[in-house]
């Protein structure tokens, strides 16, 4: 299994922040714009990194430790689920719990950042973000009990790897169906995209994680954007293995569809935010209560 | 009381002078008859001991009314019973150093000192430019209250102003503004004889506003000389001043599109804002309208192959502005979020005097161009266009409308534009004058007053932008809201800074 590790790092590492460009660009030409380059955050992270810092004299160690959690615990969480072709480099039974409270670790983390500065706006944006991945975490359970349950496993990659096999029938493909949309809704709020969060405000009285990160500045402020987008590469790469192509073939076709399906779900969620505006702050939680009563519903017509 | 209309000069004498009891009693009246508080003016003729003040409240048949009394340095404040008199009465307090007593929140309006004097009201040492933002707010005490404060400086690229918001989670229980931050001294500095630096300062008073501040104050001079402009003067007045109104609103439901994140809509708009500007551009060279007008006409003619011109771009704009619109209005996601959020009351929009836009979504007619037309406006069928809610949705949808009347209104003017000369000689002004000009700018009703003396010459004026009133309007529509909505409810009235803070 180590044998996966230095493909599935280069993939992460290297084109998580080409879908936040892809994202952009397609947001640009719906809007009948050009938009920046495809490759404008690893400008940005390029330019960032090598910056400067201002760090507020009242914060402590915690506001430091915030980015990094943000950046390493992607590439944690990454380990457990398999890019496509290339299998998880690690694996145990149970190993799913472990990859959703990486992230609830790194939220803690940025959580406590933002806290740190004692600024109002970002208590207000920690607040929020507190609130709403609560309530996405019962969604995102549910639809890995479903996903254990159809695939007859508890680690991440066996679950993740035979799901193509059972998309096709009818009895764990409804389910699944309905999995997808909700993990698709869970994709767009857990990483800030509209409806939920609109990446691009600069309102401070409207933003939730954007706000919380306000303080952060040079190589801080790289570190968590890019930690961002792996957290997007990596929640997406969950949502992209129901729909890879069923028959096992050659690694590199693998690689390659998968790759293809990850840019196709950037596209879409680019599509997603040029379509709709963003939800007033108090819906956020009904529409997320709503997403845990589906994936309740998928687990009800896969146990009936 | 005496009456005039828009732009008519009243000879001072007539203005009878009341016993301050009178005069509130009558200023109550007219109020309470459906009238409108225009402005409140102290005569600067009397700069101690007593005062003498005019109310001038716009009321039916365009029939505009001033009172007159005289106050010693305190008198009965009139806000807690017409609280459309709050912000004239800390004006007052803020510029003579009188106190009006009893008045609910007497702080100052814009951080200036006194005008004459030394100690002002609130005891501030003159010798240091009182700090702006300066003052007590009000706060709301609580285990679990929290307090957001809003700039001066903003992340986005906006003027100056401070927002104290008093909050419950993320419920906002009130929200205090505080301006103030780019006060110049506009009306000291128009006192003297009109001169070149007149119209720089006019038109740069909001600069969003250009033409209906130049228009107001080119008015006000036309009529206080009883003369007036020729037709096709006044059509290219006209074409500049809803090309203004087109852009800006136009521009500002593409930022409404761009708070609730509703990309397609917000990028349209904001090339087509552009577009518009660059149609004022094409008459005058400045995307703003700066000098295109001046007392006595306009600076810039419109010619027959400029109007054509004019003409065919308008067309093809019209297709794409109300393609962007009916995009944003189709939307049920951008509905969700305009409804029902940022409400004013009827009753409190009334008790402001909220107006323009802003005024006009919560059902009030307000609109100077049907209330108090000038003499010499032909009969224009300018539409009734109201809300009703009072939210930010009705407020983009009077923008909505008044958009579909301004470009019909443009295409009528250009297709029959009047001919003769752009510009006339303006006469002597009248002697011992009060003259009230309104013009319905883009953001609402503006109004230049000016007070004459013995040779003509200005010894007074005061501008009122629509911003002095709907500020307070702002206020009120987030009581109860969610502070996430403050900007969306910021965006939708827009206001002007700078024209606050004159």
């Amino acid at each position: 299994m180590l044998s996966h590790l230095l493909p599935h790092l280069i993939l992460l590492l290297l084109l998580s922040p080409l879908l936040t460009g892809i994202i952009t660009r397609t947001k640009a030409v719906i809007a009948g714009r050009r938009g920046a380059p495809l490759l404008q955050l690893y400008f940005d992270l390029a330019k960032l990194f090598r910056k400067g810092m201002v760090v507020s004299s009242t914060t402590t160690w915690v506001f430091r430790a915030g980015p990094v959690a943000g950046l390493v615990v992607p590439v944690l969480a990454s380990l457990f689920i398999p890019f496509g072709g290339i299998r998880a480099p690690f694996s145990f039974n149970g190993d799913l719990v472990l990859f959703v409270y990486l992230f609830a670790l790194a939220r803690f983390f940025t959580v406590l950042a933002a806290l740190d500065t004692g600024s109002s706006f970002e208590g207000m944006g920690a607040a929020r973000e507190a609130t709403f991945a609560c309530l996405a975490e019962p969604t995102v359970f549910v639809i890995f009990i479903v996903l254990a349950r159809v695939s007859g496993s508890l680690t991440l990659d066996a679950m993740l790897s035979s799901l193509q096999s059972h998309i096709g029938h009818p009895a764990a493909g409804v389910p699944l169906l309905l999995a997808a949309v909700c993990l698709f809704v869970v994709v767009l709020a857990e990483n800030c995209r509209i409806p939920f969060d609109d990446p691009n405000t600069h309102l401070e009285l409207t933003m939730i994680h954007e706000v919380m990160v306000l303080d952060h500045s040079g190589p801080d402020l790289a570190l968590i954007l890019y930690g961002a987008a792996m957290k997007f590469f990596v929640m997406g790469a969950l949502l992209v293995s129901f729909f890879l192509p069923p028959q096992p073939t050659d690694i590199v076709t693998e690689t390659t569809a998968f790759v293809g399906a990850m840019l196709l779900l950037a596209v879409a969620v680019g599509l997603v935010e040029s379509a709709m505006a963003r939800l007033r702050l108090i819906r956020v939680p009904q529409l997320l209560v709503g997403t845990s009563l589906l994936s309740c519903f998928a687990l009800v017509l896969l146990l009936r | 009381m005496s009456t005039t209309t828009n732009c008519v000069p009243l000879p001072l004498a007539s203005i009878p002078q009341l016993g301050y009891d009178d005069y509130a009693q009558a200023v109550a009246g007219a109020l309470a008859d459906g009238g409108t508080l225009l402005a409140v003016l102290a005569d600067p003729s009397s700069t101690t001991g007593r005062h003498k003040l005019y109310a001038v409240v716009g009321g039916r048949n365009r029939m505009l009314s001033a009172f007159g009394t005289r106050v010693d340095n305190r008198f009965p404040s009139l806000t807690p019973i017409l609280p459309q008199f709050h912000l004239f009465e800390r004006e007052l307090a803020e510029q003579l150093g009188v106190i009006p007593e009893g008045h609910p929140w007497l702080k100052p309006v814009r951080f200036h000192r006194l005008w004459h004097g030394e100690t002002d009201v609130w005891g501030r040492d003159p010798r240091n430019h009182p700090l702006v933002g300066e003052m007590e707010y009000f706060a709301v005490t609580g285990d679990e209250i929290h307090e957001v404060g809003v700039g001066p400086v903003h992340a986005g690229v906006i003027e100056p102003g401070h927002f104290r918001f008093q909050c419950f989670g993320e419920q906002v229980l009130h929200l205090e503004i505080s301006l103030g931050y780019q006060h110049r001294g506009i009306e000291p500095g128009l006192i003297e004889a009109p001169s070149m630096k007149t119209m720089a300062r006019i038109e740069t008073m909001a600069g969003d506003t250009t033409i209906g501040h130049g228009l107001a104050h080119c008015r006000l001079f036309e009529g206080l000389a009883g003369s007036e402009v020729s037709a096709r003067a006044a059509a290219v007045r006209s074409v500049a001043l809803e090309l203004e109104r087109l852009a800006n609103h136009v521009g500002d439901i593409g930022a409404l599109a761009g708070d609730v994140g509703f990309l397609p809509t917000a990028s349209f708009c904001g090339r087509l804002r552009g577009d518009y500007l660059n149609m004022t551009a094409r008459i005058c060279g400045s995307r703003f309208g700066r000098g295109l007008t001046r007392p006595g006409g306009v600076l810039f003619d419109i010619d027959q192959e400029m109007a054509d011109e004019l003409l065919a771009s308008l067309d093809q704009m019209t297709e794409h502005t109300r393609g962007a619109i009916d995009l944003f209005f189709n939307a049920p996601s951008v509905l969700g979020r305009l409804e029902r959020t940022g409400r004013v009351r009827r009753e409190d929009a009334v008790a402001l005097g909220l107006t323009g836009v802003a005024g006009r979504a919560c059902g009030l007619d307000c609109d100077v161009r049907r209330l108090y037309p000038l003499r010499s406006d032909k009969k224009q069928a300018v539409p009734e266009i109201l809300g009703a809610q009072g939210d930010v949705f009705a407020r983009a949808l009077v923008r909505r409308r008044e958009i579909e009347a301004s470009l019909a209104q443009i295409k009528a003017s250009l297709v029959a534009l009047p001919s003769g000369k752009t510009m006339a000689p303006v006469g002597r002004p009248a002697a011992d004058s009060l003259i009230v000009s309104l013009v319905e700018g883009w953001r609402g009703r503006i109004a230049h007053l000016g007070l004459t003396g013995r040779d003509g010459g200005l010894r007074r004026y005061k501008v009122v932008d629509p911003s002095f009133f709907n500020w307070s309007g702002l206020a009120m529509a987030l009581r109860n809201e969610q502070i996430s909505d403050f900007p969306l409810c910021n965006k939708s009235f827009n206001l002007s800074y700078c024209g606050f803070d004159l």
